[in-house]
Formats: C-alpha cells, structure tokens, sequence
C-alpha cells in the first residue's frame, strides 16, 4: 500500500479565507441565522442597533461635550464625537463576536466539516448590517450642518472602514484560536474592548496625546491602525463639516505615511490571523 | 461475491477505485481539557517537563482502502474509536500519525442535525442544513417538497425548530441529510430515529443508496441490519483493527459464535423476509385484480430494480416515501 494513491486529498484541509468565497451561498445563509438570532423575541428588533450607539452618544455627548466643555473647544464636536463611535462600535461588533464564534458553534464544529473560517467571516458581514444604519445616521447629520466633502476625503472614510474591518477579523480570528485552547482569552477580548474606545481620539483631540505625552508615546498612539482609522473618519466626515480650518485638525502625515502603515499593520493581522487559524484549525475540533 | 442479494454487484478493487485510504492513522486525546494560562505558563516555565495533560490512543496505527461501491460497517463497543474513524475520514479531525484521504466528495449523516437552530423555522433550517451538508440553493429549492414530505412534518416546517418534539426534529435533520447526494455516505448510529415506520422508511432509503452502489461507511449497533447493508466490516477494539473480512465474520466474531451458523441464520432471516414481502405484494396484486384495478407496488429496493421506476407500470415511489 502506496501512501498517497493518485489525485486522493486529504478531508478538512481549507484554503483559509479564500473556501469562505467559495462558498458564499452558505456565508449568506449563516449571516442570515445570526441577525435573526440576535434579535429573536425582541420587540424592537433591528432598532436596537440605533438605539444602543444612540444611548452611548448621548452619555458621552453630555460628559465630555458639556461636563468637561470639549464641545465649546471644538466646533461640530457632536459630529466628532459620533463618527468615531460608529467606527469603535464596528470594530468592537467584529473583534467580540468573530473571537467568540468558533467556541459558539462548537457543537456543530465537531461534527461536521466546513470551512470554519466561515463564522468569524459571517461576523463581519453581520456588524455591516449594524454599521451601514449608523452610517447614514452620521451622513444625515452632517449634510444637515453643511458637509462638503471632497473626492480625497471620501477615499478617507473608505480607508477608514477597510482598516477598521481587517484589523478586527485579523484580531478576531487571533483570539478565536486562542479561545479554543485557552479560555482565558475572552478576558483579554473584553478588556481591548474597553481600552479601544479610549486610545483612540474617538472623545478627545489627539493633540492632547501630542501635549501630554512624549514624542515615542504618540508615534505607538499612531501605530495603533483605529487611531489612524477614526482619524481619518474625522478628516472624511468631521472637517467638512466645520467651517474652520485649523491646520492641526489633521495629523501631520496622516494620509501618505500613518495610513499606509495601518493598512499594512491590518492587513498583516489578518494575514496572522488566518495563518494561525489554518495551523491550528485541525485541532478545533478535539478542544472543543 | 456479495452477500447481500440485492446488492448491485462488481466492486472492483484496484488502486483507481480506491474511495477512501487510511494509512497508518493513529490519533491521540488529551484526557483532561480544562486548562488555564497560568498553567501553561508554568509548564513552560519549568522547561516543559512531562506532559501538560494526559494523553491516551483513541486510533493505533488504522489502515484500510475502501473502494468505490463498497458498504462498510465500522464494528466496536463504545469508545473503541468509530465515531472518531469517520470524522478523520470527514475532516472534522486530522490523524497526529499516518494518513487519511478521500478522493470523493464524502458527506456525513454524521450526527443528525448538528446544524439545526433551535430558534430557526424548520424551513430555515433545511437550508442551512442543506448548505452546510454542501448543497447548494438551487439543489435545496428542487428538493425541499421531498424533504419535508420524508419528514412528515407537514404544516409545522414554518414553525420554529424548538417547539418540535424531539422525534419531529430529528425526523426532519434525517430527512435534509439523506436527499444530499455526496459520493461517499458516512453513516453513525442514526438509524435508530423516530418511531418504527419512520425507521423503516429510514433504512429502506439506505437501502436504495446500497442498491444504486454508493458507497456507504456505517456505524450501528444493529447487527442484524448491518449484515443487510453491508458486505465488509471492520471491527476495531480499543483504536485497533481486531478484523476486517465480510461483514458476517465480523457480526460472528463479535457475537463470538460460528461465522456458518450467523451465515445461515442471516441468509434465513433475509429468505423469510423476502418472502413475505413478496407474498404482501401478490395478495395486494390479487385484491386489485379482484376489483379490476391495475395494481402497481411501491418501490422496495430489495425487491425492484432502481431502473424500473422509469417506467409508471411497473412500479411507483410515493413522495416522501
Ligand atoms: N475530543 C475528544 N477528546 C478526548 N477524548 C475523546 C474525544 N473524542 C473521543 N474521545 C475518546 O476517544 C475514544 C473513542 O471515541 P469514539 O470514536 O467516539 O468511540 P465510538 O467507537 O463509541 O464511536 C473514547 O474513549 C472517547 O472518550
Ligand atoms: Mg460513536
């Protein structure tokens, strides 16, 4: 007996991200299980994902905008303060579920083969479905304080959902893995979760950082790709809107070097994070 | 030779048929899960002395070909490693040592209704379930009315799953499983679903399948139906392969009696069987006659030839029978 007779594959060994595409009708239909899941027996539904960012808003708006005066510093800081939420909140929908989903679906995991990278994937679609609402929550809001964006600036705010979307399904797909062998994780999830809110400029300037700290302190500040995302979000949505044009508003270099190094730091998370998901994948189902 | 007498014949065994190859296939299992950082950390620490937990062989050193058209059942007590042979064969796990490797698209009846959803309708859930099993929507669209036919579920398909009892739900995941159509079936202990005329249904369908020479992996605890549907066993005892031969030497060894005696009594069986099945068929056929009706019986698979229901007269298959 030969070991491998001719054209004989070896069963369970995925392609990675790539069996996901392969497989889209049953991405669908998998995306499809987790909304209506998430908001079974709910009277409100889909609101929720209004009405929860609306919430957090509001107590930020009026701690930060009002109690501790940033609103009057800042011109349109309701806007400022929205557009980094919304960008926060879609990393934080990805990064939780996706790093919760193969110990989620562990039961089916053991039992049946499929590309298993289908479930943090399916949660990133899912957090879309959350996402897009608030996004023209935000576009409404500023076309209604006179938004006049130009071509540069919507590229940013592409830029700025892509970085935010690779990073967390890298970083997701990292803590899945994790969460299999090692329960621990999910305190670790919950934690960057916590942090991320506030080490980003989502509720203060990043000029703060640049004052207060030292000059090592804001290069890491910058290396962290949802700075440079929520950055860029406020360049797209936020300075359009504002009549004044402070130079300091946009970080110095934000667009040809601390964008590129997001997307390369994003992109290398993800890629990361499939590869570690690939090396331990085939144990998935034992740990379980 | 085959022993089962409806069984198509002519298996044949040469390097271009081989369906599914074990090599060498070992696999080891750690016997205590719960682990915690800090305890990895200190293994590590300590320059990782001994084990971080204990292991033991659930697979040693397993190797078989099964060829294209064979009907295999996988033989054992409980915890001598079945389940875990077809979910290396699946995919689900990878062997630590040797090799294991499909060249068909292989598909587990595995466990039934891993992928149902509790808070899903039973409608959803026939197409996820058919996804997942590796349909896709068209197949699902043109086999959905048999499906919930098979099932019986009738008007409850747009209920939600968890308001089933539980013969209707796994009356329905059979059902989604057995209408994919994969090259290769993998079959654990789930032919025991539902009640008696659902588990009649049940195996008459694997029968088919056995009948129109698919290939077939089954593990049951029903020997008298595992000589029915299978001519090779394998039994495996503790990981090991203790016996690979027909499947009568394997429900003989097991039973620890003659293989002639379990030949003859099986073949007994199998004769009495026929034949009252066939005497059924000829009173039905005399009643019809009697009330100048044209009598045309049901699809058997152990009786007709799958290539007959082209033709109307000679025999009929009732949806969702
Ligand atoms: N994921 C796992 N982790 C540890 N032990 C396992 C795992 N899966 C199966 N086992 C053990 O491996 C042995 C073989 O299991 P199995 O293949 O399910 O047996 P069976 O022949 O009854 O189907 C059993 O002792 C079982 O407890
Ligand atoms: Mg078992």
């Amino acid at each position: 007996m030969s070991t491998s007779a001719p054209e004989l594959m070896t069963p369970g060994k995925g392609r990675g991200l790539l069996d996901v595409f392969r497989n889209r009708y049953l991405l669908r239909l998998v995306v499809d299980k987790e909304i209506q899941i998430r908001y079974r027996g709910t009277v409100l539904g889909l609101l929720w994902s209004y009405l929860k960012p609306a919430v957090q808003f509001g107590v930020f708006y009026i701690a930060m905008g009002i109690f501790l005066e940033l609103n009057k510093g800042l011109e349109n800081y309701a806007i400022y303060l929205f557009s980094g939420i919304v960008l926060i909140n879609f990393f934080g929908e990805i990064f939780g579920n996706s790093s919760r989903s193969i110990t989620d679906n562990g039961g089916l995991l053991k039992k049946i083969y499929l590309p298993r990278q289908l479930f943090p994937v399916s949660n990133l679609f899912v957090a879309l479905v959350h996402f897009v609402p608030q996004l023209l929550i935000l576009l409404i809001a500023c076309l209604a304080s006179g938004w006049h964006p130009n071509f540069k600036q919507f590229l940013c705010m592409i830029a700025g959902c892509v970085i935010v979307a690779v990073f967390a399904l890298g970083l997701g797909m990292i803590f899945a893995t994790f969460n299999v062998f090692f329960r621990d994780a999910e305190n670790f999830v919950d934690m960057i979760m916590m942090v991320a809110t506030w080490a980003s400029p989502v509720l203060y300037l990043f000029t703060m950082v640049q004052e207060k700290m030292p000059a090592w302190f804001y290069y890491i500040y910058f290396a962290n790709p949802l700075t440079v995302a929520v950055e860029l979000f406020h360049y797209g949505f936020w300075l359009p809107s504002t009549e004044l044009w402070q130079h300091w508003h946009v970080p110095a270099h934000l667009m040809t070097i601390w964008t590129p190094v997001a997307l390369l730091i994003a992109f290398g998370t993800l890629f990361l994070g499939d590869f570690l998901f690939r090396r331990y994948e085939g144990n998935f189902a034992q740990e379980l | 030779m085959t022993t089962i007498p409806f069984k198509k014949p002519g298996v044949t065994f040469s390097e271009e048929t081989v369906a599914i190859r074990s090599d060498h296939m070992s696999k080891w299992f750690t016997l205590r899960h719960t682990r915690s950082i800090k305890e990895a950390v200190m293994w590590i620490a300590k320059g990782r002395k001994g084990d971080l937990s204990e292991k033991f062989k659930a697979l040693d050193d397993v190797s078989f070909d099964i060829h294209d058209g064979e009907t295999v059942a996988l033989l054992g007590f409980n915890g001598s490693g079945k389940s875990t042979t077809l979910k290396m064969i699946s995919g689900v796990m990878h062997p630590d040592e040797g090799y294991v490797g499909t060249r068909r698209k292989v598909a587990g009846l595995i466990e039934v209704g891993a992928g149902f959803h509790p808070d899903l309708t039973g409608r959803d859930n026939v197409y996820l379930n058919g996804a997942i099993l590796g349909m896709d929507k068209a197949e699902i669209d043109s086999k959905f009315d048999d499906i919930v036919a098979f099932s019986e579920i009738g008007e409850f398909i747009d209920t939600e799953v968890k308001f089933y009892s539980s013969g209707m739900y796994l009356r329905l995941a059979f059902a989604v499983a057995i209408h994919t159509d994969p090259e290769v079936f993998l079959v654990d202990e789930i032919l025991s679903v539902g009640d008696e005329p659902f588990q009649k249904k049940c195996i008459s369908r694997i029968k088919d399948l056995v009948r129109r020479g698919k290939t077939l992996v089954v593990v049951s605890h029903d020997l008298d139906l595992i000589m029915d549907i299978c001519e090779r066993g394998i039994v495996l005892e503790h990981g090991k392969i203790v016996y690979d031969g027909p499947s009568v030497g394997a429900v003989a060894k097991l039973r620890d009696r003659p293989a002639a005696d379990v030949q003859r009594e099986q073949n007994e069986r199998v004769e009495r069987r026929l034949y009252w099945k066939r005497d059924e068929r000829r009173k039905a056929a005399e009643e019809a006659a009697a009330k100048g009706e044209k009598y045309v019986p049901e699809y058997d698979p152990e009786l007709d030839d799958p290539a007959d229901l082209d033709d109307p007269t000679k025999v009929k298959r009732t949806k969702g029978l």
